[in-house]
């Protein structure tokens, strides 16, 4: 049965595929604790945590989430261990790390 | 740093990585850039084995394969620049191929923006490499093959899938796929297409209409649909900015995506020191960018080393099983843009 906390996104059994995940990590999303698998995309590993918004546009404060999944075309910039515009649809998930929502320009700060 | 090649193949997809192996089984010096931490392109996220016994090969002497390294650019006719994960580096060589693939297109719908509508693509590379569903409820756009596939690929992922929309009155894949996706219950809503996602932070529904045969809006008949995610299945266009900065010339024909870079039966561009395979030559699928990589790979070798056996069988047998492959009615677009590409050369 599919449960209603985000974590049912995650494919436990599949006819044909299986999949290797490394091994359990926490990271904070905006302060809050999360839990991923290592290696995969920080943006999957949120998506799985039922987050989709990952940053608010410049002009507009709109809602962005990933569009290609493989680095192209840069929808899902995050604020990524105080770096910002990081690319986490390819940017492999570790442990303890400190993700944020990018709100408009990433700044970075001197 | 600095490096030095005689061929540099540009992405390690199907196409870059046959060009490489050939040119390297020639006897070729060759560097294979990719920018992604593993090699086979898009083909990783299938959910069926693609290469047979060729990749396997792929530590043979002469090839270098470097992952997570992007090039980011041409510098005069000899000399790129490749960015690793950690530096800058300039690459010399005296001939590039370049695969860069292609990326994929979106459609223009109000909200097309909002988070959880995903390109194909990406609901392949969450679902069948990340084993993470895209939503619960997905609303497929697009029923070409990748659309159709797609959808089966979902629903043996446990994903409802809610329907699939085509604009033009009929299936554009093929009927196998179409029959199988139809056998589980899924509407497929030809002539129709999405007017507006719906949501605040994410999709929660989309509005639909009926169009007709000149893809005008028929009024009065929008419906709504219950979905968290859409997948948008509208085709790619060919990744060609690295061409550009070579001063390759481009041509535009839609029957192959788009925007390419002119080039010939020996997959050579008008910039004759770069050779062009794969997606990034005109959008058309992993068999064809195979036989085009070793095309492109094997007359690489031979505008360095000179005429060689070995390399004109390679292409002679590759140019066969093309025209073998893009025979018959289903290939009958690609035949359109691959001879408008011809007339385009003949004209300059």
């Amino acid at each position: 049965m599919l449960r209603r906390d985000g974590m049912d996104l995650r494919i436990d059994e599949h006819p044909i595929l299986s999949f290797k995940k490394g091994r359990k990590v926490n990271f904070t999303f905006d302060g809050k604790k999360l839990e991923g698998y290592e290696g995969e995309p920080i943006a999957a590993a949120l998506h799985a945590a039922g987050i989709k918004t990952l940053r608010y546009t410049p002009q507009k404060n709109r809602a962005r989430g990933f569009f290609c999944a493989i680095g192209r075309c840069s929808s899902c910039m995050m604020k990524v261990n105080g770096d910002v515009n990081v690319m986490t649809c390819i940017t492999p998930l570790k442990e303890g790390m400190i993700v944020e929502r990018q709100k408009g320009h990433g700044v970075i700060e001197p | 740093m600095s490096r030095k090649t005689e061929i540099l193949v540009a992405g390690g997809g199907p196409a870059g990585l046959s060009a490489a192996l050939v040119a390297a089984q020639l006897g070729a010096k060759v560097l294979l850039v990719d920018d992604n931490p593993v090699l086979g392109g898009q083909l990783i996220k299938q959910t069926h084995r693609f290469f047979g016994s060729s990749a396997r090969e792929a530590g043979i002497r002469g090839l270098i394969p470097l992952v997570n390294t992007a090039v980011v650019g041409f510098y005069g006719d000899t000399q790129s620049g490749i960015l690793t994960r950690e530096s800058f580096e300039e690459v010399k060589f005296e001939r590039a191929i370049v695969c860069t693939g292609a990326t994929e297109n979106s459609l223009n719908f109000e909200n097309n923006d909002l988070p959880g509508i995903y390109g194909a693509g990406a609901v392949q590379t969450l679902m069948n490499l990340h084993g993470i569903r895209p939503g619960k409820k997905v609303l497929m756009v697009g029923s070409g093959n990748i659309g159709l596939i797609i959808s089966y690929q979902l629903i043996q992922a446990g994903v409802q899938v809610v329907g699939i929309l085509e604009a033009l009155p009929t299936i554009g894949g093929y009927l196998v796929h179409a029959s199988k996706i139809r056998r589980l219950g899924v509407p497929i809503f030809t002539g129709h297409t999405i007017l507006q996602a719906h949501g605040t932070n994410y999709v929660e529904k989309a509005t639909i209409c009926k169009i007709d045969e000149k893809f005008q809006r028929i009024p009065n008949t929008e419906f709504d649909v219950e979905c968290d995610c859409i997948c948008l299945a509208v085709g790619l266009s060919p990744q060609i900015e690295l061409f550009q900065q070579v001063n390759c010339k481009m041509v535009f024909i839609p029957e192959l995506g788009g925007l390419v870079p002119l080039h010939d039966g020996n997959m050579q561009t008008s910039n004759p020191r770069v050779f062009v395979a794969g997606d990034a030559s005109g959008i058309e699928e992993a068999t064809t960018a195979i036989l085009g990589g070793r095309i492109a790979g094997a007359r690489a070798y031979e505008s360095i080393f000179g005429k060689n056996e070995k390399a004109a069988e390679i292409v002679a047998d590759a140019q066969d099983e093309l025209k073998h492959l893009r025979a018959g009615i289903l290939g009958e677009r690609i035949r359109w843009g691959r001879d408008r590409l011809l007339k385009e050369i003949a004209e300059c």
